[in-house]
């Protein structure tokens, strides 16, 4: 930093009056700071808070999301997700891809961090590359992909000219498949985003334990489960927090690779709350769709988050 | 430090095969969009006679000069709302310990955990009663109330790190809150608001379901929305596809090229928070 000019004139006597204006400073500024959150929490209550209290009143009517008039129902939209066939594939389906994508994401995003993390001379670039998926507009790799997958396409191609052609699959359009190809997109696209949390993770491990553990002996293995790791704690709760409510949430690669199809074979809670409010006018009965993703998210971060805390104090 | 040994090579060797494999398919995106529609050869094979022509018949046929004005509106608009309102609201948050700042800061995050799911479809009805519904202000509002918790958590946190001494000076020279909080407390936010603009921006030019819900109907399209009508339009004529996925990624890639080490750096400040 370069030296300040301006010198700051040195403390000569020590000024009583001082502690009585700091009191007075205070006692003023405690007086008008609520103002300063006043624009947050308006435009957070018009858009979240509001329209959430609205939903979760909502979900108990008969709405349909046109109509002025509108029942009071009670449960019945919650007990008719229970008796939906399409509504548990999809709840079982978006568990599925929430657990899939966080267990291979942060899989792969924690071995690329390693791999990146040494002294390889190419490391810079390659970490360049392999975060790039992680900004593109997801709704561009969809499409880029639905098009790899396709029986025809890029993928299959590649099996083939590799001597894997007994691989070869309808990746989008077998239902047995689909989801999966869909976890593997996501993963693809977002191990990057996972990489660059570890990388900044391991970076915050000073050298030198590194360096005291392999001088007590330690082998690579020994040196990451018993030093590294835990010191990654941080790194690990964000990535994982990220990647589940990003899991529970998705719509977008979804929405464009295969709509949900073939059949409901790829429907998420999200796909489905678009379809039943738009396509089917049944507004009150997504919203309650949406209050499950909602107990989801929140029973699944909030217990996640208590675990990984746990376990962060307990590693100290 | 250690030296460049032949397990670092063979590692080196290791990590390229990797990326090369990860950028497969972006290499696939570009050769295809540089080809003439009538060469059968396979979509991995280099192209040997590149042409431009994709280029200029999706940006035509995509309306993809109208969807990246209103991406870019949308997106800078918000930024600068997100930023303003949630550092504002931070500074007492982080600073005041009276009950009503946290009351204020949980009610706030709770924010973090609700799905905006679940205020889309209430939402929709009270956009259409102001006649938003199709306007690009509409995403605005809904993008700034939206990411007011992270932004929030993101700034609280850096705030508490953060001596008091530079803004109790301020006040006893006899400075405002305000005049304190502009000329002393956001410039020391620097480091903070990049990783808030950077995260946000990605997220408000990328996001897909708000701009088709709120925009559907109109004339006015997002870059997500104008890709995805494309597609459905345009899905077996993929040459003229992919121009427009490129076109469509280059701004969002190119912010990203130019930020990148800020964009690394960020995460790094955000995980000591």
């Amino acid at each position: 930093m370069p030296a300040r000019t301006r010198t700051r004139p040195a403390p000569e006597a020590p000024a009583p009056p001082a502690t009585t204006a700091r009191v007075a400073t205070g006692k003023k500024r405690r007086n008008t700071m609520w103002l300063f959150l006043l624009p947050a929490l308006a435009l957070y209550a018009f858009v979240v808070l509001v329209p959430s209290g609205r939903g979760a009143l909502l979900a108990f009517t008969d709405w349909d999301g046109l109509s002025p008039d509108r029942a009071w129902v009670g449960l019945q939209n919650f007990t008719a997700i229970l008796d939906d066939a399409d509504a548990r594939a999809a709840v079982g389906q978006t568990l599925l891809i929430a657990v899939a994508i966080t267990i291979i994401q942060n899989g792969v995003g924690l071995l690329l961090a390693l791999g990146v993390n040494t002294r390889i001379k190419s490391r810079n670039v390659l970490r360049v590359f392999l975060f790039a998926p992680a900004v593109m507009t997801p709704v561009v790799t969809g499409a880029l992909w639905k098009n790899l997958l396709a029986p025809d396409g890029a993928v299959n191609w590649a099996l083939d000219s590799t001597g894997l052609g007994g691989l070869k699959q309808d990746w989008l359009g077998d239902p047995n498949i689909a989801l999966w190809s869909i976890v593997g997109v996501v993963v693809w696209q977002f191990a990057g985003y996972s990489m660059v949390i570890f990388l900044a993770g391991l970076q915050g491990i000073p050298q030198d334990v590194y360096e005291a553990a392999e001088v007590d002996g330690a082998g690579p293995w020994t040196r990451f489960r018993h030093v590294v790791f835990p010191l990654l704690a941080p790194a690990t709760t964000i990535n994982l927090m990220l990647s589940i409510i990003g899991g529970l949430k998705l719509f977008d690669q979804v929405w464009v690779m295969t709509g949900g199809g073939p059949g409901h074979s790829t429907d998420t809670l999200s796909t489905l709350i678009y379809k039943d409010a738009f396509q089917f006018g049944e507004f009150a009965y997504s919203i309650a769709l949406a209050i499950v993703l909602t107990v989801f998210v929140a029973i699944i971060s909030s217990g996640q988050y208590w675990l990984l805390r746990r376990q962060e104090e307990s590693s100290r | 430090m250690r030296s460049y040994t032949w397990r670092s090579f063979l590692l080196e060797l290791l990590m390229l095969a990797v990326t090369v494999a990860f950028a497969f398919p972006l290499y696939v995106l570009v050769n295809l969009s540089l080809r003439d529609p009538h060469d059968p050869s396979s979509a991995a094979s280099l192209t040997t006679s590149p042409t431009l022509q994709n280029y200029a018949d999706a940006w035509q046929q995509a309306g993809l000069g109208g969807a990246i004005a209103n991406s870019a509106l949308v997106t800078i608009a918000s930024v600068v709302v997100i930023v303003i309102v949630s550092s504002l609201a931070a500074y007492p948050l982080a600073r005041v310990t009276a009950a009503w700042s946290r009351g204020a800061f949980l009610l706030i995050m709770l924010g973090l955990l609700l799905p905006f799911q679940l205020a889309l479809l209430p939402l929709y009805q009270t956009i259409r009663d102001l006649h938003l519904l199709g306007t690009p202000w509409a995403l605005v509002l809904f993008y700034s109330g939206l990411q007011v918790p992270f932004a929030t958590f993101l700034y609280v946190g850096f705030l508490r790190a953060l001596p008091r001494d530079y803004e109790e000076a301020a006040l006893l020279d006899g400075c405002t809150p305000f005049q304190a909080f502009r000329s002393v407390v956001f410039p020391l936010l620097r480091p903070i608001t990049g990783t808030v603009v950077i995260l946000n921006a990605v997220l408000v030019w990328n996001d897909f379901l708000t701009p088709l819900l709120y925009l559907s109907g109109s004339t006015q399209q997002t870059i997500p929305v104008a890709i995805f009508g494309f597609l459905g339009q345009y899905v077996s004529q993929w040459e003229l596809v992919f121009a427009g996925l490129v076109i469509g990624s280059l701004p969002i890639l190119l912010v990203y090229f130019a930020m990148q080490r800020h964009i690394i750096k960020g995460f790094a400040g955000g995980l000591k928070g």
